[in-house]
């Protein structure tokens, strides 16, 4: 079932964001060039409906946070690296996959060397493991905790500066 | 909500082709990150399957996996015996719904090279799978050192207001558009 569930929610996700015509190099290109945000618009809005919803069903009492731990190190280089390559490939692991699907053939390749890159950290891990992921390790926090404030303020404050970022990208025809 | 999309949608997109605005995109993926929480509690995500194929493709070519330590942590969570699980199957879902609405909207179309990239580097294929290839490669080993991609540590992190979330996409934007730029720069003036 838990298989099942996972296809039918990778099926929706692609089916939308297909329609949205972000899956296109092309989009995804743009938008790290700073020239086109519809790419950062789904994201973000995502974001703003995603945290609400989960919050007000974690206060519900029926779901619980999966917190992935913070390690300044780790996301600091780790991120970098990554946007490196997600500019070099014009496509990120999920984005892939649906652009593969709507026929861009290059995706394919980005995908093989996913696989090899998996390969490869695999062989580095225990270097990265030993002097980049111990640098600044907190485990497992989230930005209300740190704060000291309730999460639904953390919430409004994000939205409102999401919301001033969609007025300016719209202000700029970005 | 996957009935009412399918079925008022398709005759409208076979006819215009009409996108759909970003905005309501974003709304409904942030629905389904919800969904899939309450219903399957499973938060999205998609590089560390990347990870685990490359377990499996070395276990099935021979290659010792175990001698490296992240195949084999925490139970093998990133081992070849992890697989087939529910993120698999998310991304091979992801390419199926896209495919599908690609063929209903008759916006499908096999593409060898991007037009952007083909108007800056040329239409050499060759040029282009090999950027794509150590693109992926450079992006994965990224993506598992900072622990996610832009759908587990942006959409997943960043929903659940997680630290690492926040300064992981902080740096995939400031790293990627640094690189977009100068791939792009005009170096003809």
């Amino acid at each position: 079932m838990t298989l099942l569930y996972g296809l039918i929610t990778g099926v929706v996700f692609g089916f939308i964001l297909q329609r949205s015509g972000i899956l296109a190099y092309e989009k995804q290109i743009n938008a790290l060039r700073l020239i086109d945000m519809d790419v950062f618009k789904v994201m973000l809005t995502s974001i703003i409906v995603g945290s609400i919803g989960i919050y007000f069903f974690k206060d519900m009492g029926v779901i619980t946070l999966s917190l992935k731990g913070t390690s300044i190190g780790a996301q600091v280089v780790g991120g970098t690296i990554f946007g490196i390559g997600w500019a070099l490939l014009g496509f990120c692991p999920g984005i892939a996959a649906g652009a593969l699907g709507q026929g861009h053939v290059d995706a394919l390749f980005g995908i093989f060397g996913m696989f090899f890159g998996g390969a490869i950290y695999g062989v580095i891990y225990p270097f990265m493991k030993k002097y980049i992921i111990s640098i600044g390790s907190y485990g497992k926090i989230s930005l209300p905790q740190v704060l000291g404030v309730n999460h639904w303020i953390v919430i409004l404050v994000f939205s409102i500066l999401v919301l001033v970022a969609f007025i300016f990208f719209e202000r700029k025809g970005l | 909500m996957w009935e009412k999309f399918g079925k008022s949608g398709k005759r409208r997109w076979q006819m215009k082709n009409k996108k759909m605005n970003p905005y309501l995109a974003g709304a409904l993926v942030g629905i389904v990150l919800v969904l899939s929480v309450i219903v399957a509690g499973k938060y999205l995500g998609a590089s560390t399957t990347f990870a685990r194929g490359a377990s499996l493709i070395e276990k099935a070519v021979g290659i010792d996996y175990s001698k490296y330590e992240y195949f084999t942590t925490k139970k093998e969570k990133y081992g070849p015996s992890s697989l087939p699980n529910w993120q698999l199957m998310y991304v091979i879902g992801i390419a199926i719904g896209a495919f599908v609405a690609a063929r209903l909207s008759g916006t499908f179309k096999m593409k060898a090279v991007p037009e952007t990239w083909k108007n800056k580097f040329g239409s050499s294929s060759i040029k282009r799978w090999a950027v794509a290839f150590i693109g992926g490669a450079i992006g994965l080993i990224g993506a598992r050192l900072a622990g996610g991609c832009p759908t587990g540590h942006g959409l997943s992190g960043l929903s659940q207001l997680a630290v690492s979330g926040f300064i992981a996409l902080a740096f995939f934007v400031i790293g990627a558009s640094i690189t977009a730029r100068l791939l792009y720069k005009d170096r003809r003036g």
